[in-house]
């Protein structure tokens, strides 16, 4: 159902899906939920009230530590990564108009993990260098594909994607195979993408960069989806299609370098999250506000789960939104055969 | 986008120095310069009633390498039905992406009202003409209302996405090309020929004066290819569209258009004017390589082409 909201007689108009609006206010409904389950849940369980406590200043004594150091910050960049992954990948999806099109498969989480590589392995940095060198390597690897690609079309960029990937992951083994054990198993860690450990340090890159870039996105949204419908066609409605494309593909190339170069890549999120979005809210347009709440919610609740499940390993989440991602790969790849597309 | 440098002949002028008065959304001034870009000034002039709203000056268009046409000039009069024919790879669909600015010409130039296409902003460009692609891509799941009302674009604004002109212009667009029925249904569920009819929809929702086409009878059964151009016409006389639409059938061209364009390969323009004048069979001949009759069209009267019969390599015996 569509709503249309005018205010002052005719002069500023706003079109209003009433699915999407309810999509979103249960998507953020439940991963503010999954927060406050993760926040009193674990080893040491505290109430919601003496949560709130200290988020205010007073709350009982240690609390603080475990509140403020430990959890907020984990479930902060578990949100702020799972929104900029799944924004990312609905750009890249829309673009590419192909739902493989998203970050995890065109190249640039393995560019990331190769700039994170030659850090750990060759440089022996610290957490900061590393997360430097994989936002450095996926602008490259971004660099690169684009290069080769982008202005060939959507198709294209997903094939050379996936060439330039295996290319990079055979690298990434490589490096490991040539690295002391300590780094090896420190890269390994890093691999699989984790919010263990995740501090303040971590947060604010995250949320800086979302800050800036996800209304800009947000401010494109109405182009995006007239780019959908072709590029001669976009061209033909006003939108400037080459300039529009490079600065959204900047957009999300930025946000899902930054948000791995956090946490390590997180497997399937960008796949997943706009796809999911988009079947909750039935909307053909590319709702990424949708996606970026599923993003969050995707990520928030796996971490609580492989928290909860697996109390005493430490386990990275990626293992979890992982085999999520590929099930749901699975079905949209034999969904999209039983109606006989590509 | 980078802008080509005015031409020889031609008058930049700068923003303050616009010679017209701003033009607003729909009540554009016929000839007026767009606001706030550098412009050159058409040799024409823009006051100059001669010079027709869209034309194309000594164009060069090429892919890469492929040059597909050199020194091409052709005008598309004012208030006419044009259509442009010729043979495969002469470039047809390319001088009416030209002519749409969605292709850069290597060399010459455009001119939308009397000043360079290139120098004005895309979305004013899609208030003046509008085009039917070839190929346009129906996102999975987009309703035939959804569909058309992107054709608002070019007249919305970030607070202004649905006023109710963009409303009552929509529902107008549809009810003219006759979808309005299917308003709900999903454009993937529509057969070719609804969805030829849904797209035009959306070009006509841009309530643009011009409207290009290209080859907007492809993949259409002969049934469907009738009404799509009757439907044409029915724009083109009722309400004052300029059309111009690339067809691939002569006698389709001959039957509908007011102008026609010939080009030759290579993207000459071999003749250029009503079709009763233009289509005659030493015309075919030289541009589509084909011996033929030409007959009046037993029902409108205008040019029939009858390409000659087959001659068989064994000659018949004498009796």
């Amino acid at each position: 159902m569509t709503r249309v909201l005018r205010v002052a007689g005719d002069r500023a108009s706003l079109r209003v899906d009433a699915r999407v609006l309810a999509v979103c206010a249960v998507l953020a409904a439940a991963t503010a939920v999954a927060s406050v389950v993760a926040m009193t849940t674990g080893d040491y369980p505290l109430p919601v009230r003496d949560v709130l406590a200290t988020l205010a200043g007073g709350g009982p004594p240690g609390a603080d530590y475990i509140v403020t150091t430990l959890r907020l910050p984990r479930v902060v960049t578990g949100m702020l990564v799972g929104a900029a992954l799944a924004v990312s990948g609905a750009i890249l999806q829309s673009i590419t108009r192909n739902p493989l099109g998203s970050p995890d498969f065109v190249g640039l989480t393995a560019g990331s993990a190769t700039g994170a590589l030659l850090v750990i392995i060759v440089l022996d940095g610290g957490l900061t260098t590393i997360s430097l060198g994989a936002l450095l390597g996926g602008l490259a690897s971004a660099a690169v594909i684009y290069g080769l690609a982008f202005r060939r079309g959507g198709f294209r960029l997903v094939l050379v994607g996936i060439g330039v990937s295996a290319m990079l992951l055979a690298l990434n083994q490589y490096l490991i195979s040539r690295a002391a054990l300590y780094s090896a198993l420190e890269a390994q860690t890093w691999l699989t993408g984790s919010l263990n450990l995740r501090l303040w340090q971590h947060v604010w890159p995250l949320a800086v960069t979302l800050a800036v870039l996800l209304p800009l996105a947000l401010l494109w949204q109405r182009r995006l989806a007239l780019l959908e419908l072709g590029d001669e066609t976009a061209a033909a409605l006003g939108i400037p299609v080459e300039s529009t494309r490079l600065a959204l593909v900047a957009i999300s190339v930025t946000l899902a370098a930054v948000a791995t170069a956090a946490t390590g890549p997180i497997a399937f999120v960008a796949l997943a999250a706009p796809q999911i979005s988009r079947r909750l809210t039935g909307s053909p347009a590319p709702g990424l506000t949708a996606a970026a709440l599923t993003g969050a919610l995707l990520l928030v609740g796996s971490d609580l789960l492989v928290q909860r499940i697996f109390p005493d390993r430490q386990l990275p989440v990626g293992i979890v939104t992982g085999a999520i991602g590929g099930l749901y790969l699975a079905y949209l790849l034999t969904s999209h055969w039983r109606r006989g597309r590509p | 986008m980078t802008r080509h440098p005015p031409s020889p002949g031609t008058i930049p002028t700068t923003p303050g120095e616009a010679p017209m008065p701003t033009p607003v959304a729909d009540q554009l001034p016929r000839r007026s310069p767009p606001p706030g870009t550098a412009v050159a000034v058409d040799t024409a002039g823009p006051g100059d009633p001669r010079a027709d709203r869209l034309r194309a000056v000594d164009l060069t268009l090429a892919y890469d390498r492929r040059t597909v046409a050199t020194s091409l000039g052709v005008t598309i009069p004012d208030g006419s039905f044009t259509v442009i024919v010729g043979p495969n790879a002469c470039g047809k669909s390319t001088l009416l992406k030209a002519l749409a600015r969605i292709m850069r010409p290597t060399a010459g130039a455009v001119y939308l009202d009397g000043a360079l296409i290139s120098a004005y902003r895309s979305k004013e460009v899609a208030r003046r003409l509008g085009l039917l692609p070839q190929s346009s891509v129906a996102p999975g799941g987009i309703t035939v209302a959804d569909l058309v009302s992107r054709g608002r674009y070019p007249h919305q604004k970030l607070l202004r996405q649905w006023s109710r002109e963009d409303e009552a212009v929509t529902a107008e667009a549809m009810r003219l090309t006759g979808v309005d029925d299917l308003a709900d249904r999903l454009v993937d569920e529509l057969s070719g020929g609804q969805r030829q009819r849904v797209w035009l929809a959306m070009v006509l929702a841009q309530q643009t004066p011009i409207l290009l086409l290209d080859e907007p009878t492809t993949f259409l059964d002969i049934a469907h290819q009738v009404e799509m151009l009757d439907l044409c016409a029915d724009l083109h006389e009722r309400d004052g569209h300029t059309l111009v639409a690339v067809l691939h059938d002569l006698n389709q061209a001959c039957r509908y258009a007011t102008h026609l364009i010939a080009l030759a390969p290579g993207g000459q323009v071999a003749a250029a004017g009503p079709p009763a004048e233009v289509i005659t069979e030493p015309l075919v001949h030289d541009v589509f390589g084909l011996a033929c009759r030409i007959i009046p069209d037993p029902e409108t009267g205008t040019p029939l082409v009858i390409p000659a019969a087959r001659q068989s390599p064994v000659r018949p015996v004498a009796q």
